[in-house]
Parts: C-alpha cells; structure tokens; sequence
C-alpha cells in the first residue's frame, strides 16, 4: 500500500484523512449521524486514472464527489483535506467552489437519462459550463462539443446535439455526458458508474469510447465502479473500499494478480465458481414447445416459436439483454402471461396455459425466485410466516409440524433458526434472497424459475447466493430455469443454456456446446461483451470486433 | 402500532383535544348545564358565572347548545366517514384487485361524479330531497366515497403489481387471502391517515351545509347552524357566532394533527417492527 | 412537431365536453329522477291533488325523463335556461349580472392569492426545514381545518365592527365607481385568498420540490451553476406546468369556495343565488347555476392539464 510519492508538479488531487458524515432520520427515533467515509487519503496525478471500487454503501461514489465538495442529501465533508490543483478546496468558500465545478472537475453520472434536463437540447446542456465559466464563447464551445460527439462515435455528431434527452438512447445519452464533461477541458472528471444501467453489449462501447477519450484529451479520472473487470480495463491505479474504509491501494496489475488483502482477493476471484456440467442423460419433465407470446393484445409479440427443455435436477440458463425477451418465458411458463401458440407439457402431461386453470400441484411443482427479494416478500409478514405459508397452503401443515420444517428449511439456507420472527425489513439484500429460496424450496417443487436472482446484489453475496442454489441442488434434486443477463453467472451454474435475442432463441444446447465456437453473430458479440479480469481484455474485445465486421 | 412513547407535541395536543371533543359529544346530557331547547336569559347575554359563553339570539345557553352540538356534528360526520370508507375502500379494493371492466366502469362513474363540485352537487341534490339526518349521511358518505375510493384502489393497484402479491397468486391464493392477508395490511397506513382527513372533510362539509340552512334543521342544533343562528351578532359586535366556528376549526385542527402524524410515523412500506 | 400535441389538447377537449355532458345527465337525473316529487316538495303536503296535477302539466312532468332532459338541454344550448319558479323570471337574465358579479370576486382573490402563494412556496423550498418552511407549513396544516365562515365572520368582526375599516356586508350595483366596488369586495375577496392560499401553497411546495430533487438539478449545480441560475434555467422549465396545475385545480377550489363566502357577505353573486334556490326549491334555477359551477370547473380543469400537455418536452418534441 506504500505509495512513491510523485513528483509534486504532477500531483492534481491530495485528498487526506477525509472523513465524511451524513444525518439519518429513522422512522420513529431521534436523528443521529452515521459514518459514511472515515480517514481515507488518496492522491492522483495528472492524466492518471484511479478507479474506486467497492459494495454498496463502500463510500465510493461520496468520495468521488468530495473531489467537487458536494455532498447528496443530508451528506457533510467534516474532515480532513481536499487539496486540488494545490489548494484546499474546503477553504475556497461557496465562490471558489462553484468556480471550480463545471470547471476544473466534471462529473459523469450513473444515469445520464435522469442527469439531462428534459426541457432543454442537449447541445446547449453540453455547452452549459465551458460559456459559464468563459472557457469559451459558444461558437467555439459548440464546435468543441460536435469534435468530441464524433470522437466519442455518436451517430450524426453534427446534429445529435439538436435533440432532446429522450430522443436519444441510455447507451448514447452516456456518451454525450462524457463528452458535457471534456466539453469544458477540466482536469478531472469523476465518473460514477457510467456503465452500470447498460447492456452488456452497449457498455463496451461506451466503455471504450470513454477509455479513448480520457487517453486523447489527457485529463485524469476517478472511475467508479462496483465491477472490478470493468475498472480495471480503464484505471492505472485502483483503490479498493469497503464500509467507508481503505482496504487496498496499488496498481491495476497488482491489485486483480496480486492481490495482498484477502477481501481484494474475494473480489478478483468471485466468478470462478467450479461448476462441471451434468450429461444430459435423463428425459426432459419440462418442455417448452413452440410458444409465441405477446403484450398489448398480440400487437408487441415478445416470443416467438420458443422451445427449450428442462431435465431433472438440472439448470437450464436463459441469457439475454433486456427486451431480449427472457423473463416473459419465464411469466408464460409460470402461466401469468398465457401463451397464444405452442404448449408447455410437464411431467407427460400438458400443462394448462392459464394460472388460473392449473391444479394446485401443478402450482406447488414450478415455484419462484425474484430479482427483487425485497419487493418478493410482504413487508408485514414475519420470515416464519413466509416460509410456513406453502406448507400449510401445500401441505396442511400446522403447529409444531410446520415450525420444525420452518427450522429446517431455516437451517438449508445457512441462516438459522434465530431469524424466524424477523421482518424482512430486518434482514439484509443476501438473506431476503435466501428466505425466498426457503419458501421456493418450502412447496418441494420439481423446478425453480428463478428470475435474475443475484443481480441486485453485491459480487460477493451473489456468490454465496450461487453457492447455496448449487448445494440445494445436489441436496433437493430440483431444476433450475436460471433468467439472467450476465455470462459469468451462466458459467457458474449452467448445464445448458439458451440464448435470446429480441424474442427468439438464437442459440440453444449444453453449456459446453453453446460456449464452443464457431458461434453465431449475436453470441459471439454477447461473449466478447463481457468483460475480463485482465489487462487490455478492452483493447482486444475491440479489435476483435473490429476485425469480424471488416471481415464480415 | 403506534410508539405511544415518542409522540411530538403536536400530535399529542390533537389527540387529547380530540379525545375531549369526543367524550363532550357522548357525555352531552351529563355535562350540559341546561337544555338543548331551554330559553334561559336574555337574548345575546354576555358572558357569565351562569352562561360560561353567554347566550344565543333566542336566549338559550350556548354552551348547552355547544355540547349538543357536538353530539349531533360528531354523529354525523362519523356515521358519514363510516359510509365514505366502507364503500369507497371496498369497492377501490376490489376494483383494483379484479380489474377488466369492472374496474373500468366504476372508475369511469367515480371521474364523473368527481367532475362536478361536491358542495354544488350535495346542493343540487338537497334542492329535491329534504333535508333530514339520513339524507345528510348518505349524501355526504356517497359523495366522499368517491375520494375514498380513489386513494384506496390507487394504493391497492400499486400493491397488487409487487412481486409478493405475485408470489401469493402463483401460489394459488384466493383474491380473499390477496386482499385481506397480502394487500390490506400495507394499505392500512395510508388509509387510516385518509380516514382522519375525510373525518374534517365531513365536519366541514356538515357545518358548511348547516350554514348555508340546508344541512341539521332546527331545532336541532350542530355547530354549522349556530353560526347560521348568530351570524346577525356579529353585526352588532357580538361574539356568539364565532364560538361555534372556532369549535368546528378546533376539531379539525386536532384531528388534522393526529392524521398529519399517522402519515408521517408510517407512510414507509418497509414494515417491520415498531412500525406497524 | 405540434400534430401529436394538437391531437392530444383536441382529445383532452372533447373529453372535457363528453364528461359536461355527462354532468349534465347527472345533474338532471340529481334533481328529476330521485324520490321525491317536485310539485310536491314545491307546493308542500298541504297541496290539493288538482294544484299538484296542474303543476306537473306545467312543469312538463308528466313528459318521459329523457324527453324533458333533451328539451332542457336543447334549451341549455340555445341559450334558454327556463324561468324560476319562485319568481317567475327568466333564468338566463337573473344570472347574468351575478356572474360577472361571481367571477370579479374570483379575480381578484385569484390575482392576490397565485402569486403570494408561488412566492411563499418558493421561500418554503428555498429555506426548506428552516422555520420559515416550518411555519408556513403548519399555517397551512391549520388553515384547511378552517371552516370558510370561521375566517369570514373573523374578518368581519375585527375590520367591519371593530375597527371599521370596510363593509361587512358587500353591497354591489351596476354603474358602481370601480374605487368603491373594490372597497366592498376588499374583506369577501381576502376571505376567499386565505382560505385557498395555504392549500396552493402547499402544493407549489411539493410540485417545485420534486422538481429541486431531481438528478438534473444535481447535475447543474455540479457545473457550478449559481442556486438563482439553476432555479431560473433547470427548475422553472419543468416546474412551470406543475404549478399551472396547482393554480388551476385551486381555482376550481375557489370558484366552490365563492358559495358560503357570498352569503357570509350577503354579495349578489351566483353563489347565493343558488342557495337561496335551494332553499326555495327552486329545481330550473339550481340545475342552470350548477350547471354552470360545473363547467367553469371542468373547464379550469382541461386548461390544467392542457398545460401539463403543451410543457411536456416529449409530447412538443417526439421521437
């Protein structure tokens, strides 16, 4: 963690022991402060990119925006020393610090479709500081903006900057919040997660567009970010946080090879799950058949001729990007959304389209997870009550015969009996997740659909999370229909995979097979989306790309 | 449900006047010095020893007449409230839960009904019946089911798209155990407020009524029509008409106070405990 | 650009007049087909069944619901709102003096109370949690638990009895000097002010405030725009069709609020004209005025979301 002091003349921003607070109001008790960033120091050089990274609640992004002396909310800078450009900027009052925002610092938002004014063009929301802070007339301002539009590969860079926020799209929108904030050539910008809400195809564009950019304008970054494979192809020096804390310093390469901190190691090697695919040798009990499905009274048709097949105590992951239609599957078997073609037949038997016509055993046998647990589970219910419903619902279970098996399913999801009378508002992202694969688990069913499952959660507890669905696995022998948007999950958990793309199946089979070239256009994009924990994975997934649409 | 241990000071004063009011309108033969109809003094007397708020332009106690009024104002509104929530509450529920056209229809009848003024279509409507305590209730109860009705399928909508709701359908729950088990507890919080709100709508709109000469008929007397009764004082510089009017905005005030607190202590759907 | 908006106000129009239409229905069917008998209820239980006969022939009721429902309304439309049976008048005549009375009442509590309300809701915002926001909203928590003739009859109290400084009772009439017609309107017009003010108050608070927390909001002052540019550039644009909808659904509150304050100031408007015909039983004249309350209600509510419609920059700029 020992850092060579750099040569003081490169040396853009000193933050030192930075300790940052915030005043919570609890329902119902007295407001009180809590810690949300303590001694943390760090220093950045001119041109040089650092990326954050942590969980939530890490402190990453009110870091971040320390850089600026602005903090969300009810969030106060109550120590320490935020040295830019060689002064103090705590020190410089409301002036100086306005002067320097917009100016010397810029900032890139998670979701530039919520960051945009809607009232207002574009162009003149780009433009917006540079004329404020007279970096520039407009003219000048306007045709900086169009050079950096074409250097950031938006389409019609000329004219895009006519357009409102919402005629652009998510992908778009964030290329042109980077480009708001080279607009103005500060010396830093703070990214906050630019590619977090983004597909994982549309994120390595933008991805590299920014990477280019902050190369050819020279300006330094702090990069924030949750996903580790994603820092790492932009950052020359990365800083690992957890609870407001420093828990690791270096540069790129040491920090994801050589990682010195066991919390940093957990986080390099969170994908690799060891997971050996099982043969296909059973017959399927689930068959998905030609199933076309549609919204808004069969105009959006969001299936189309679907059929995949579920084998016992195997897992059938479903990948796609959003709108790729694979959660609609996932309503269309369970009956939400009855399908207008095809049939589903279980267990020899067709399986009737609409919830309403199946038999409650029909109910019991396909059970669900969500991606949201927290939403999944009723807010005033007691996790007895929640896990202890399908088994009298199911089963007549009652009194003492219920909470045994309360307590043994409590036990299955590694929590313990202790939890039974807790509120899921008492219970943190990782345990909702593991009450509800209690209840799943609670009606013995023969398949679990579960819906993007770990996606809302940190790495590490969407590891765990993974761990324990493949331990039940082998346990319980239940089938999985794994709904997610992430390769490195499918890796982890599948024994085959379909993939999706607007609605139809575009490639199906073993894991082994469908992860084997020769692959088809779209998988072979959606594979070389993902990113790698390696250096300069970004460079070659590009060129890579690159070479296949000249060759193409 | 509620920690009766960390009430603001607001909430406490609204709840113990309110408490006030209602014992006042239940105990109203007990407490009352003198009858609802007694002519006792002289018309207009000025506060005394023996009329605590001086007399009316009849030359009847106010204060009297204050506590019955109460009784008759307080019944009323309850007895309206009561209608407004069970009918608009119900059917919001069950719109929301049932959908299709159902919903669609009711929905579309309630926009229209709201489309015109309450006070001007209570105002039509009295224009042809007459004017007696079971008319006022179910005019008031029908007109303010319809906010009532509005606020609860609103809320019931919103409940009914999250995943738990889901989960109990896939389940295969009945829209009873849906409504009853899954919905209705997270939709009491906003309720209850809403109860309290539509409680001062119906003192108000009672009083404003009886103001007007078209709600409580005399002799029977409610706070609205004693205003109605000594609004010539004031004129004269007399005070009486007032004393009922600060009533009524007592009322509503306290009440305004507890319901004001209940949407603050619970408006979060996170639940849990202490929190309802 | 403007086709989708053009077609989307004509729409919110013609809504608006299929739902008065409707209004219309109801209010015929309010007064003619619940219990209760007209002739009866205007001649009293005295009556002789001969007298209560000829009233029904003369009313038309002996005419189907619905006949003498679209002779009403071709009546309505024409401009023939029948004649009072109290006074044997023509409606239309009666009315027309006490609306422009009614609506020079509204104006000016409208054109004290929207802005004073936009200004303390904005300081609310400005200063929010401070004890300026804390007193404004508890002034304002209070004052909708305030029955209209409590702040009309304290208003009169104080500055026409005590203190007389103006009319308690506001007398109006044609060719008045403009001077005194507004000294007698001075204590009715501030009444109607109070009793709106503090629920648009309330409501420009919250509408701005949603816009002050937006993520665009942040964005501005992160380019180290100054707090009066930010509100000037990024709040107002997108606060403006909120608010014209706070001011026009309190309007609609107003122009309901104008009934007991015209009668706590005996003021001849179409308020208390109503009333007294209530009282009267007078079923042609409460149908014409509540008519007419309705429309003017549905119309200030058209015109509210008209603006939402027109400052929505996806609907005036679309894909």
């Amino acid at each position: 963690m020992a850092k060579t002091q750099a040569d003081s003349s490169d040396l853009l921003l000193d933050i030192r022991n930075l300790r940052i607070e915030a005043k919570v109001y609890p329902p119902g008790e007295a407001p009180r402060t809590i810690t949300l960033v303590q001694d943390v120091s760090l220093t950045l050089n001119k041109g040089k990119v650092l990326g954050l990274i942590g969980e939530s609640g890490a402190g990453k992004s009110t870091i971040g925006l320390s850089s600026m002396a602005y903090g969300r909310g009810g969030v106060k800078i109550t120590g320490g020393e935020i040295i830019l450009n060689g002064r103090d900027i705590r020190k410089g009052g409301t002036q100086g610090i306005r002067a320097l925002r917009g100016r010397e610092v810029c900032y890139v938002a998670q979701s530039a479709a919520a960051a945009f004014n809607p009232a207002h063009r574009l162009m003149d929301q780009v433009v917006e500081a540079s004329i404020l802070h007279g970096v520039a007339n407009r003219a000048e301002a306007e045709k900086r903006a169009v050079a950096l539009f074409r250097k950031l590969s938006l389409p019609d860079p000329e004219n895009i900057g006519q357009r409102f926020p919402h005629q652009v799209s998510g992908g778009q929108l964030q290329r042109v919040m980077t480009a708001m904030a080279l607009c103005s050539e500060p010396d830093l910008i703070v990214f906050d997660e630019p590619t977090t809400a983004l597909d994982v195809t549309t994120q390595i564009d933008v991805l590299a567009a920014i990477k280019e950019a902050i190369r050819d304008t020279g300006v330094a970054a702090l990069y924030i970010s949750h996903d580790l494979a994603v820092v790492a192809q932009v950052s020359d020096e990365i800083m690992v946080l957890r609870h407001g804390k420093l828990v690791e310093w270096g540069g790129t390469r040491q920090i994801i090879k050589e990682p010195r901190q066991e919390y940093t190691s957990a986080l390099v090697s969170v994908h690799e799950i060891a997971h050996e695919e099982k043969k296909p040798d059973a017959s399927p009990f689930l068959s998905v058949r030609n199933i076309t499905a549609a919204y808004a009274g069969g105009k959006i048709k969001v299936l189309k001729n679907v059929s995949v097949d579920i084998l016992p105590g195997q897992t059938l992951a479903v990948v796609g990007e959003s709108g790729s239609g694979k959660s609609t599957l996932a309503r269309a078997i369970t009956g939400l959304l009855p399908p207008e073609q095809g049939s589903i037949t279980f267990a020899g038997r067709t399986l009737a389209n609409r919830l309403a016509d199946r038999s409650r055993d029909d109910l019991r046998e396909l059970q669900m997870i969500y991606q949201m647990a927290d939403v999944a589970m009723n807010p005033r219910q007691t996790v007895g009550t929640i896990i202890g419903r399908p088994l009298e619902f199911y089963f007549g279970m009652g009194g003492k015969e219920r909470d045994a098996r309360v307590a043994e399913l409590l036990d299955k999801i590694e929590m313990g009996r202790g939890f039974v009378d807790r509120y899921p508002a008492e219970l943190s992202g990782g345990q909702k997740q593991r009450v509800c694969i209690a209840r799943a688990l609670a009606a013995k069913p023969k398949l679990i659909i579960c819906d993007e499952v770990t996606s809302a959660l940190d790495p590490l507890v969407a590891n765990g999370i993974l761990k324990l669905l493949l331990g039940l696995q082998a346990e319980e022998g239940v089938a999985y229909l794994f709904i997610t948007h992430d390769l490195a999950t499918v890796k982890s958990i599948a024994d085959s995979i379909a993939v999706m793309y607007r609605g139809e199946v575009v490639r199906y089979g073993p894991k082994s097979q469908v992860l084997k070239p020769p692959f088809d256009a779209y998988t072979d994009l959606l594979l070389s989306s993902v990113p790698e924990m390696e250096i300069g994975w970004l460079e070659k997934a590009i060129s890579g790309r690159r070479m296949a649409s000249a060759g193409n | 449900m509620l920690d009766l241990k960390h009430i603001p000071l607001g909430a406490a004063i609204g709840l113990i006047l309110t408490a006030l009011f209602l014992i006042t309108a239940i105990f109203a033969p007990l407490i009352a010095p003198y009858g609802l109809g007694e002519i006792v003094g002289d018309v207009w007397a000025p506060m005394s020893s023996q009329f605590l708020l001086g007399t009316d332009n009849l030359g009847r106690d106010l204060l009297s007449r204050m506590i019955f009024g109460a009784r008759t104002t307080i019944f009323i509104a309850v007895m309206a409230t009561a209608l407004s929530f069970s009918l608009g509450a119900i059917l919001g529920f069950t719109a929301a839960v049932v959908g299709g056209w159902l919903d669609t229809g009711m929905s579309r009848f309630v926009d229209l009904l709201m489309a015109i003024p309450t006070l001007i279509f209570a105002l039509v409507v009295l224009s042809v019946l007459p004017s007696t305590l079971l008319t006022l209730i179910l005019v008031m109860g029908i007109l303010d089911a319809t906010r009532v009705y509005r606020l609860s399928r609103a809320v019931a909508v919103d409940i009914n798209v999250m995943d738990f709701v889901e989960a109990a359908k896939l389940r295969g729950e009945g829209n009873g155990w849906i409504i009853f088990r899954e919905i209705l507890p997270n939709a009491l919080s906003p309720l209850i407020s809403e109860l309290g709100l539509r409680f001062i709508y119906a003192v108000l709109f009672l009083s404003a009524l009886s103001f007007l000469g078209l709600g409580v008929q005399p002799p029977d007397a409610d706070w609205g029509g004693m205003v109605k009764e000594n609004k010539d004082g004031i004129v004269f510089g007399i005070p009486a008409a007032l004393i009922p009017a600060a009533a009524i905005a007592a009322l509503a005030i306290s009440v305004n106070l507890v319901a004001d607190w209940v949407l603050n202590r619970t408006t979060d759907l996170k639940g849990g405990r202490g929190n309802g | 650009m403007s086709s989708p908006i053009l077609k989307l106000i004509a729409q919110r129009v013609a809504l608006g007049l299929l739902l008065l239409l409707a209004v219309s229905v109801l209010i015929f069917a309010g007064t003619q087909i619940l219990p209760g008998d007209v002739a009866q209820s205007i001649l009293g239980q005295s009556a002789t069944p001969q007298a209560l006969a000829n009233l029904r022939e003369e009313l038309g009721l002996n005419a189907p619901a619905y006949v003498r429902y679209f002779r009403w309304l071709g009546g309505v439309l024409t401009g023939d709102l029948g004649t009072a049976l109290s006074s044997r008048q023509d409606i239309a005549t009666a009315i027309g003096g006490r609306l422009w009375n009614t609506l020079f009442l509204a104006f000016w509590a409208a054109i004290v109370s929207i802005p004073l309300a936009i200004i303390l809701g904005l300081l609310a915002v400005r200063y929010r949690n401070g004890w300026i926001d804390k007193t404004i909203s508890g002034l304002a928590l209070a004052s909708t638990s305030l029955p209209e003739f409590f702040v009309g009859y304290l208003l009169v109290y104080f500055f026409a009895v005590k203190w007389q400084i103006f009319p308690g009772i506001s007398t109006v009439y044609d060719g008045m000097p403009f001077l005194e017609r507004m000294r007698a309107i001075a204590l009715p017009a501030t009444a109607l002010t109070l009793v709106v003010l503090a629920h648009m108050m309330r409501m420009t608070r919250a509408a701005i405030l949603n816009v002050m927390q937006s993520a665009y909001i942040e964005t501005a002052e992160l380019k180290g725009l100054s707090p009066f540019e930010i509100i000037r550039k990024h709040a107002f644009p997108n606060a403006i069709a909120p608010v014209i909808n706070v001011v026009m659904l309190n309007l609609a509150f107003l122009i309901v609020g104008v009934v007991v304050i015209e009668v706590i100031f005996v003021y001849p408007g179409m308020g208390q004209y109503l009333v007294d015909h209530v009282a009267k039983r007078d079923v042609p004249v409460v149908q014409a005025v509540g008519l007419i309350f309705a429309a003017v209600y549905i119309g200030l509510n058209i015109i509210a979301d008209i603006a939402a419609i027109v400052a929505n920059p996806r609907l005036r700029h679309p894909k």
